[in-house]
């Protein structure tokens, strides 16, 4: 009974991400429009979106590779098992033991590997000019979002999402290093995401775009699955930075309907604020030149270090 | 019993160089010396892997020096690596059963592919300075007559030179260091110098830093890494395969074995220079290896980074051990001879592929490469599945132990020392940086040169490899995907060389339910390779169904979009060093000093404009050219000598009379 009652907690968690993500992309254009005094597209576009591109055929380019065509669904598959491993309603869910903080790292990091290698397999310059700079930016989010960990780890004792988000629940106290570790995450998944001022997931204007120009050949289906995927990256990122800095609301580990039902409640809560905060700031600032971004993914990694480095000199005072 | 099996096969292997001597002008030979060097590799393999008790098997011969004769010794952490060697050296042979038939001059490296291979594993059973120098030595030679197999080319050529020079020189220090561990009276057998350990700081800071030259110039640490580079190219691929990803474990090996075993209990700042080399060398070799243009140099600069990267993990574990941790200490060190092995297997692999489309193409140079997906599709699945590995991502093997290596880093804060506190993290952030760049690094190998369309011809007429070779590689990558999903066979395997070196051991995982890795406890972290994957081939699975049932399953083919551009050459693609571009802006120009040039004519003129990119090896420019300029200014002064009349000769020969004469009398 317990196992099934477990399994379905899973289950449960693996569809509320998967459905949740295209509405917080939905609701993070709605705000921006409305920000912007204009009336932008209901919420529940990105929804159509989706469901006209699977509807739609394929057109391949001529040299495209089979792992052209495989690389979506891999890319889909870690970055959805990696967002089904953050703690979003309850903690100690059935499988949260198998990967840690630092495997979920790592699995978006293999999900960007397939995506920056499709951009190359047809051979056009403008896919190898995404990947590229994909590349460079990922030089310096990955080690920013190691230090992030290294800070959250050091202070919670543990890698496990379930176990710091427990941690931060019962030991509630202001620390330097708390701070810098938020303002470097917040850095990360503006990057990672490809949100302005690094990348402007509206645009098509070709000298300008990276997250875009990679899947430049891609249409149809695999286009669908490849824009669900980075739907998810974006949930992934609320709710990593909810699970670990607003941990308000998660249902501990074990049977409990009510406290899970709450939990919901409250990430949906934590959904909404951070898809407004998202836009807000995408509408407060402009885009920036691409080679000004390692300067401000630098800013993250040294916040990271920066906290770390005071952690390890703390720890004996 | 798995002693003289050992020894006897790798007299057997001696054997196998004498016979490819004799079989140099006959055209089997290549088949039955690596044939035979597959099978007794395979029989070193399974005598170094034979379940024993973890008592250490010894014998001695009266060979060699008369007073000291020739010890051998398998113990746990020599089983380990002899399982390493010499599955490296099975792989090796298999694949150049197929990859040595396309040899030109095969007499050239066939007496010395089986001598290779004996002296790696003699230099692994040596139990005393004699043996093991002689070994180490005949492991070097041995290696170099195989580098300069194609000697016609002039690079081949000065890399040999170099390759030479740094080995004797690795050698020398390696001398001194056990001249100094044995002391003026002590034996030199490993048993007498580990009953005279607890030298003094001096001398024991000095053994360490000739160990890290000895070692440390085999292994590829910067600065002595300038070989690698090279030498891996020049020689052939399976070779290259056995330098990289076998030979510098050996070094590993001999940096472990004097370091942790005889110098006896570690004190804290020994773990400082393995720890600030480590980070040094894994940045400035993953660096160089994202600039590289020529396959083969890209992945002996990747293999510097992950030396880099071992030897941090080692550092890490000297530390914790300084400070009897055990566990932490047990746990960094899990975490280096993890790597060691993880790097042993795909390294190979990627040496094979590169081995392939050289054979296939004869271009090692990625920028005349591309689209070879299409032609070689089999190699291009098994170098991607090693390229994954490499890059640290899970649930391949590399992971695993990058991922072990953080635990360790994660454990430091409790360490006592102030200047450790300010170390360890920034050691840390190098390991994130280079582990991220590794990633870039290969998807730009793997982009440029397999996908994409072929930029030259030779790379449009290639055709699929041999099977020998295949067969190699697919095991190699078997072995990879079976270690990133059941670490926990391979940790407990560690765990007795832990347990005799760092006084420690990571709880046993063979026994913790659906085969996770908990390396420390429950609460603190645990992994599960198996599991992650069982998801992601489930979502993938359940998503392509979903899409092709509900969704649309037809596809077109048509031109390629870009944009609506019309892009009819493939000099058009991105290339290698395009693609490089904004990373060599960004960290390259502290790394490199990299600057781009842009020569644009007038208007009006009509030559073409030109882009030029500047690039300096600090290494080289800071240390080893002033060196040079200083061998050279010392030869010429002595070049003087040699313009002598008779008495000013028999002068300097009094002189020199007198002066050892005098330092006799002095001496004490």
């Amino acid at each position: 009974m317990a196992l099934i009652f477990d399994l379905g907690a899973q289950t449960a968690q693996m569809i509320l991400v998967l459905s949740l993500a295209p509405l917080l992309l939905g609701f993070t254009r709605k705000v921006k429009a409305r920000l912007l005094r204009r009336r932008g597209p209901p919420v529940f576009q990105p929804y159509r979106d989706l469901l006209r591109l699977m509807r739609k055929d394929v057109v391949l380019a001529d040299n495209a590779s089979w792992l052209f065509r495989s690389a979506p669904y891999l890319i889909f598959a870690a970055t959805w098992v990696a967002a089904s491993l953050v703690p979003t309603f309850a903690t100690g869910l059935m499988f949260s033991w198998s990967a840690d903080l630092i495997v979920i790292t790592a699995l978006l990091g293999s999900a960007r590997f397939f995506l920056a290698l499709a951009g190359m397999d047809v051979g056009t310059s403008f896919g190898g000019i995404g990947s590229s700079r994909e590349t460079m930016f990922a030089s310096l989010a990955e080690p920013a979002m190691i230090t992030i960990v290294f800070v959250v780890a050091l202070i919670a004792g543990s890698t496990q999402l379930s176990e710091i988000a427990f941690h931060m629940l019962s030991h509630i106290e202001l620390r330097v290093s708390y701070g810098l570790a938020l303002i470097g995450l917040v850095i990360v998944a503006i990057a990672e995401n490809g949100r302005i001022p690094v990348d402007n997931p509206a645009t098509h204007l070709e000298l300008t775009m990276v997250h875009e120009a990679m899947v430049l050949e891609y249409s149809g289906r695999h286009l669908a699955v490849i824009e669900l995927a980075a739907a998810l990256k974006l949930l992934l990122y609320v709710s990593l930075i909810a699970c670990i800095f607003a941990p308000w609301g998660l249902a501990p580990h074990g049977p409990d309907l009510r406290a899970m039902g709450f939990g919901a409640v409250a990430y949906l809560a934590k959904l909404t604020i951070g898809g407004f905060l998202l836009a807000l700031f995408e509408i407060s600032t402009a885009k920036m030149r691409v080679f000004r971004v390692p300067d401000f993914l630098g800013a993250a990694l040294m916040l990271g270090l920066l906290g770390t480095l005071l952690l390890f000199v703390s720890r004996s005072l | 019993m798995p002693l003289t099996v050992t020894l006897w096969s790798i007299v057997a292997l001696l054997g196998a160089g004498a016979l490819a001597i004799a079989l140099a002008r006959s055209v089997g030979a290549s088949r039955v010396v690596y044939g035979l060097c597959f099978g007794l590799s395979l029989i070193l393999f399974v005598a170094a892997v034979v379940p024993r008790s973890a008592v250490a098997l010894t014998t001695s011969f009266p060979l060699g020096l008369p007073w000291i004769g020739v010890h051998f010794r398998l113990d746990v952490l020599s089983a380990f690596f002899l399982a390493i060697v010499n599955l490296g050296g099975a792989a090796a042979s298999l694949y150049a059963i197929g990859y040595g038939a396309h040899e030109k001059h095969p007499s050239r490296i066939l007496p010395f592919f089986p001598v290779f291979l004996a002296g790696m594993n003699l230099v692994l059973l040596a139990d005393d300075a004699f043996a093991f120098l002689v070994a180490w030595e005949f492991m070097s030679l041995s290696s170099w007559a195989l580098v300069m197999a194609h000697h016609h080319d002039a690079e081949n050529r000065r890399a040999g030179f170099v390759y030479l020079l740094m080995a004797s020189f690795g050698t020398l220090a390696l001398l001194m260091a056990f001249g100094l561990l044995a002391g003026s009276v002590g034996g030199y057998s490993f048993a007498d110098i580990r009953e005279a350990a607890h030298a003094p700081p001096w001398r024991s800071g000095l053994v360490l830093a000739l160990v890290l030259l000895g070692a440390g110039s085999k292994a590829g640490l910067v600065p002595l890494h300038i070989w690698l580079p090279l030498a891996h190219p020049a020689a052939p691929s399976h070779v290259s395969a056995l330098m990289s990803g076998v030979m510098t474990k050996v070094a590993i090996y001999g940096f472990i074995r004097i370091v942790f075993d005889l110098l006896g209990p570690p004190e804290f700042w020994w773990c400082m220079p393995p720890l600030a080399l480590g980070a040094i060398t894994a940045m400035l070799g993953i660096l160089s290896a994202t600039i590289q243009s020529d396959l083969k140099k890209l992945l002996a600069y990747s293999t510097i980074e992950n030396i880099g990267i071992i030897f941090v993990a080692l550092g890490l574990a000297l530390a914790f051990k300084s400070n009897g941790m055990a566990l932490p200490a047990a746990l960094a060190f899990t975490a280096a001879l993890f790597h060691v092995f993880n790097h042993s297997l795909f390294k190979s692999l990627l040496f094979f592929g590169a081995g392939a489309v050289l054979n296939a193409t004869g271009e090692r140079d990625i920028e005349r490469l591309g689209g070879l997906i299409h032609s070689m599709p089999r190699t291009a699945f098994f170098f991607l599945g090693a390229c994954v590995a490499i890059s640290a991502l899970p649930p391949l093997n590399g992971f695993v132990s990058e991922w072990l290596v953080f635990q360790a880093v994660l454990l430091s804060p409790s360490l006592p020392q102030w200047s450790l506190k300010l170390l360890v993290p920034a050691v840390g952030v190098a390991l994130a940086l280079s582990a991220a760049l590794c990633a870039g690094c290969f998807v730009r190998a793997f982009g440029i040169a397999f996908l994409g369309r072929a930029r030259s011809i030779a790379a449009e007429n290639a055709r699929e490899t041999d099977v020998w070779s295949l067969v190699a590689m697919s095991g190699l990558l078997a072995l990879c995907l079976l270690a990133g999903l059941i670490p926990s066979y391979l940790i407990d395997t560690i765990t007795p060389a832990a347990k005799v070196l760092v006084g420690g051991h990571v709880p046993t995982q063979g026994g913790i339910p659906w085969l996770s890795i908990v390396p420390i406890g429950e609460s603190r972290s645990s992994y599960n390779g198996l599991l992650v994957f069982l998801f992601i081939v489930f979502s993938a699975c359940l998503a392509a169904w979903i899409v092709h049932a509900f969704g649309s399953n037809v596809s077109r083919r048509g031109p390629a979009w870009d944009c609506g551009y019309v892009d009819p050459t493939p000099a058009a693609q991105y290339t290698g060093s395009s693609f490089a571009q904004p990373i060599r802006r960004t960290l390259g120009n502290v790394a490199f000093v990299a600057r781009d040039h842009l020569d644009m004519p007038a208007p009006g003129d009509t030559r073409p404009a030109r882009f030029g990119v500047e690039i300096h090896d600090r290494v080289w420019d800071g240390i080893y050219t002033p060196i040079l300029r200083a061998v050279d200014f010392c030869a010429d002064q002595l070049d003087r000598t040699h313009f002598l009349t008779i008495q000013g000769y028999l002068g300097l020969v009094f002189a020199t009379l007198v002066a050892l004469l005098l330092v006799i009398a002095i001496w004490p």
